[in-house]
């Protein structure tokens, strides 16, 4: 974009947008109790937020039709340079006032679809914050902030298609829909983590001015592949489509607000967004365009395999997000401008038949389209959205959708092979989709009436208001050209693809024209699908049967066998016997002593190179006084005796002599502290191991077969030795005492502590201590909870065949 | 080691015991002791008093339950940390202050809280862990 300017900044505009990124999460939170309150109006009062964020961005339009973008910027996170920042250009203003347009109908619409739902609020609350999340996602400029946006989009997604969760169907989707967006998100993380690193910025605006240096790197290939693995996740595109129709389990605003018009558009309108820094080489074009095709002709044979109104319209919308990634692909001018106004067309029809199919669900009790017909007389306000929309989507002129096709068609005119077989896949795709069009809207509308389930009669205004406005706003943008020329599409494509664009829309009919003809190809065609419906239909279910597994299949399969791969690691790991959790855990230990020691050669001081000589010198006993020594002879003489000892209760007093004793070696060096504490815990462990062994009911010797015996020797002699070693070699290293000096020359100046010890603890380490306070009790909690199972023998894991439970009143040992 | 000596002895040990492990702790920030050595003594002190007195009797002249003594202390040594913030400075510096009581003064210090928070965990964990290894019932533990 030549004159591309960003408007001045000011508070007042920051503060405004933040307002409008904020005002939703407030709403959402508000949304139960307001609905405990207003009942019934709810709906009326809370699309009063939406409403009013549309129209406060309307406010921009000015601004950026006339090719300036509205850049606003908080500090997020100071120490790493990251910003919550927005940016409003003509891309994210389309897709922001879709978003809270299309949102503003589709609350009004939850009002009265859920009326009397004992959880409309916490609905509505969920659609909420759903939209702020939306909104920010596609005004962010950050990269981080983009991403935080579009986890939050997911989890409320999961939260809406699971809103129904007493159902299990529904529980599914919502998990499935959880899985593979959130599998996005991690590749959208790791693709602006690499972006970063590579464009040195977080920011939007800042990386599309690199895209030379993105395309030219070494990692561009990973950088795509990170983008196109979220974007085609989020979209559902072929062959992760299958989240989609499983995700209509949602109650019928959801499908319409999130499944049609916004989230599945996200990764649209990520691609779009990184057009400028990653798009126009091959493997982006040919990528995109291959997924996208096969993603349109899969959706719309999938739409016409199904006979559930709102599993047609799913799988239209896969068809349509593929066509939106191929046009994206194409990468042409009138590619991105056909990418635009198809936006604009798809979020207007599609948004509008699933009101129309939820209004129809609601007030005729069924969605099956086989058993539906002649609604037109009961629901004649329904019909007229159905058929503006379905007209819209068919792609008459007078429509939005009709310049959407002609778009399509004009950038595929040079007439190479590929660009025929684009034409090809596209015009059979349309077709395909304006059959289905036709089906939905004149299937449950005309021909004789059907008796249904309930006695249809019109819908309430509430649920009217949004199919009406909808298909009326294709309309009459398809008979004003010229302003969906220079306000939607100008800006649009301009902001995509980082130039100006012209508009060339416009009413007339050129009958010489073959783009006319082509059009008129698909319409027939589309007539000619509609006719044969049931017969496609057929064979299509027959195809199935005989494939025998769909991408839903292979998902439940990758699922179930991580649930049971998991399983066996737990088995493996986690089955119960604490010997061996000990023999892990010490075994661990000793490979942490002596690997790095063997890796860095922390031997090689033990063992004289040069002369032999030196280990007299090395082994001259220390020069101590008598007690020392007899103290010494005490923890050696408490060591030997836990070896020995007869019974399992003098072994573990002869450990606490032995601890005593070292207890005394460190009061004897001048660590009056650490020799207090040791001597505590001796104290403590003595009581508490005894009653361990009361409590384990235990045998009072210790009968271990000799191969254990051999195993827990070997590894305590391992340990011991290895902590000595290290020990030895810590001491032999210089000692950095920087530390220590600083303790000890601050520890009365500013801590106001004379023992330093003490002072480290709870003043210098104290976020230290913080945490090992927490891990104490966290640690003391797991004991009790061990303690409490112990009652019921037949729960306990079975305990080592040395330690055979002898069952006799557990008075007798105390 | 339910003799009547025993008996009769231990509350007066456990008495002794608590009176010194506050001592130590309190004592803690200039001389050997603190925290976590005062609850220890403590907690001994308790182990001593199940092992006398039964764990019954321990747990009602307790009045809490040790493990929310436990989770006091954690809560207790955290909102000390946090009082540094409201001073502009970073979570746990130290904030002294001192209190004149009679002719003496007393230094009163958020590192204090914080040591009487540890003091808390390691008693109130290790008792709960004590005590509950000597009871015999299911309902006691």
């Amino acid at each position: 974009m030549g004159g591309r300017g960003v408007a001045a900044l000011g508070s007042s505009l920051e503060a405004g947008i933040g307002l409008a990124a904020v005002a939703p999460f407030v709403a959402a939170i508000l949304a139960p109790f307001i609905q405990r309150f207003a009942g019934a109006f709810a709906g009326w009062i809370l699309a009063i937020v939406p409403a009013s964020i549309f129209i406060y961005l309307l406010g921009f339009a000015d601004t950026v039709i006339h090719g300036h973008a509205v850049a606003s910027s908080m500090e997020w996170i100071a120490a790493y340079g990251i910003n919550l920042s927005f940016l409003v250009d003509g891309l994210s203003l389309i897709f922001a006032l879709t978003i809270s347009g299309v949102g503003t109908l589709i609350i009004l619409y939850s009002g009265a679809y859920l009326k009397g739902h004992h959880h409309q609020g916490r609905f509505l609350g969920f659609m909420l914050a759903f939209m702020g999340a939306m909104l920010g996602l596609v005004l962010a400029d950050s990269l981080l902030a983009l991403f935080l946006f579009w986890e939050l989009t997911s989890v409320t997604s999961f939260l809406l298609i699971g809103f129904d969760h007493s159902r299990q169907a529904a529980r599914r989707g919502a998990i499935q829909a959880l899985v593979i967006t959130n599998i996005g998100g991690m590749f959208l993380l790791a693709g602006a983590i690499l972006v970063y690193q590579l464009a040195g910025s977080w920011e939007l605006s800042a990386v599309r001015e690199m895209g030379e240096v993105l395309r030219g790197s070494d990692l561009y290939l990973l950088v795509l592949i990170c983008f196109l693995g979220a974007a085609f996740t989020k979209s559902a595109q072929f062959p992760l489509h299958f989240w989609l129709p499983n995700a209509m389990e949602a109650p019928t605003p959801v499908s319409a607000f999130l499944h049609s018009a916004t989230m599945v558009q996200a990764g649209v309108y990520l691609l779009a967004r990184m057009t400028p820094s990653l798009g126009g080489t091959d493997v982006w074009t040919n990528l995109l365009v291959v997924f996208g095709g096969v993603t349109l002709i899969w959706g719309a044979l999938g739409a016409l395999k199904q006979t559930d109104l709102k599993q047609i319209l799913a799988q239209t919308t896969i068809a349509s997000l593929g066509l939106l990634v191929l046009l994206i692909g194409l990468g042409s001018t009138y590619a991105i401008a056909a990418m635009v106004v198809y936006f604009v067309a798809h979020a207007f029809y599609k948004a509008g038949l699933f009101m129309v199919a939820g209004a129809i669900d609601h007030e005729a009790g069924t969605r099956e389209i086989t058993a539906l017909g002649g609604l037109a007389e009961k629901m004649p306000v329904t019909f007229i959205g159905a058929a503006l929309a379905a007209l819209s989507m068919v792609g008459l002129p007078l429509t939005i959708g009709y310049f959407a096709k002609e778009e399509m068609y004009l950038g595929l005119m040079s007439g190479e092979w590929t660009a025929i077989l684009v034409m090809i896949v596209l015009i059979a795709g349309n077709a395909m989709l304006a059959g289905v069009a036709l089906l939905v809207m004149i299937r449950p509308f005309l021909g004789e009436a059907v008796a249904t389930p309930k006695k249809a009669h019109e819908a309430p205004i509430a649920m009217l208001a949004g199919p009406i406005l909808l298909g009326a706003g294709g309309v009459v943008a398809g008979i004003l050209p010229d302003w969906l020329g220079h306000e939607v599409l100008v800006p649009g494509a301009s902001a995509i693809l980082g130039r100006a664009v012209e508009s060339h829309l416009t009413l007339a009919l050129d009958v010489t024209s073959l783009l006319l003809w082509l059009s008129v190809l698909t319409w027939v065609l589309g007539i000619l699908v509609y006719r044969q419906a049931d017969a496609i239909r057929t064979v299509l279910r027959r195809f199935d049967k005989a494939l025998g597994w769909t991408a839903d299949t292979v998902f439940d399969a990758v699922m179930f066998s991580l649930i049971r791969f998991s399983g066996a690691v737990t088995r493996l790991l986690h089955h119960g016997q604490l010997e061996f959790y000990l023999v892990i855990v010490f075994g661990a230990l000793a490979v942490a002593l002596f690997g790095p020691m063997l890796i860095w050669g922390g031997f090689d001081w033990l063992v004289p190179t040069a002369e032999l000589g030196d280990w007299s010198r090395r082994l001259v006993p220390p020069d101590l006084a008598p007690y020392e020594w007899g103290v010494l002879a005490l923890a050696v003489l408490g060591l030997a005796a836990v070896v020995i000892a007869p019974s399992r209760l003098i072994a573990i007093l002869s450990l606490g002599a032995q601890g005593t004793a070292v207890a005394l070696i460190f009061l004897l060096f001048g660590a009056p502290d650490l020799a207090f504490t040791q001597l505590m815990v001796e104290i403590l462990s003595v009581v508490v191991l005894t009653f361990v062994m009361t409590r384990l009911r235990l045998d009072q010797r210790d009968h271990r077969p000799f191969e254990d015996w051999a195993r827990d020797g070997t590894l305590a002699v391992v340990c011991g030795l290895g902590v000595s070693l290290l020990l030895m070699l810590v001491l032999n290293g210089t000692l950095d005492t920087r530390l220590s000096d600083f303790f000890t020359a601050t520890s009365v100046p500013i801590a106001h502590g004379h023992n330093i010890v003490n002072v480290i603890l709870v003043d210098y380490r104290g976020f230290d201590t913080l945490g090992e306070i927490a891990v104490v009790m966290g640690a003391g909690m797991a004991v009790l909870a061990l303690l409490r199972r112990q009652r019921k023998p037949a729960a306990a894991p079975a305990g080592a065949e040395g330690k055979k439970r002898v069952r006799k009143p557990r008075k007798a040992a105390s | 080691m339910n003799t009547v000596i025993f008996r009769t002895l231990a509350p007066l040990i456990v008495a002794i015991m608590l009176v010194f492990s506050v001592y130590v702790t309190l004592r803690g920030h200039n001389e050997p002791g603190g925290g976590f050595i005062g609850g220890l003594i403590a907690a001994a002190s308790i182990a001593v008093f199940g092992m006398a007195a039964g764990v019954n009797t321990v747990r009602r002249s307790l009045r809490f339950d040790p493990m929310a003594v436990a989770g006091f202390g954690v809560v207790l040594a955290g909102i000390s940390g946090l009082a540094s913030l409201f001073t502009g400075s970073p979570f746990m510096t130290s904030i002294w202050f001192y209190v004149e009581f009679g002719n003496s003064i007393i230094p009163l210090s958020t590192p204090l809280f914080f040591d009487l928070g540890v003091y808390c965990v390691v008693f109130g964990t290790l008792s709960a862990i004590a005590l509950s290894l000597e009871s015999d019932r299911e309902e006691d533990l």
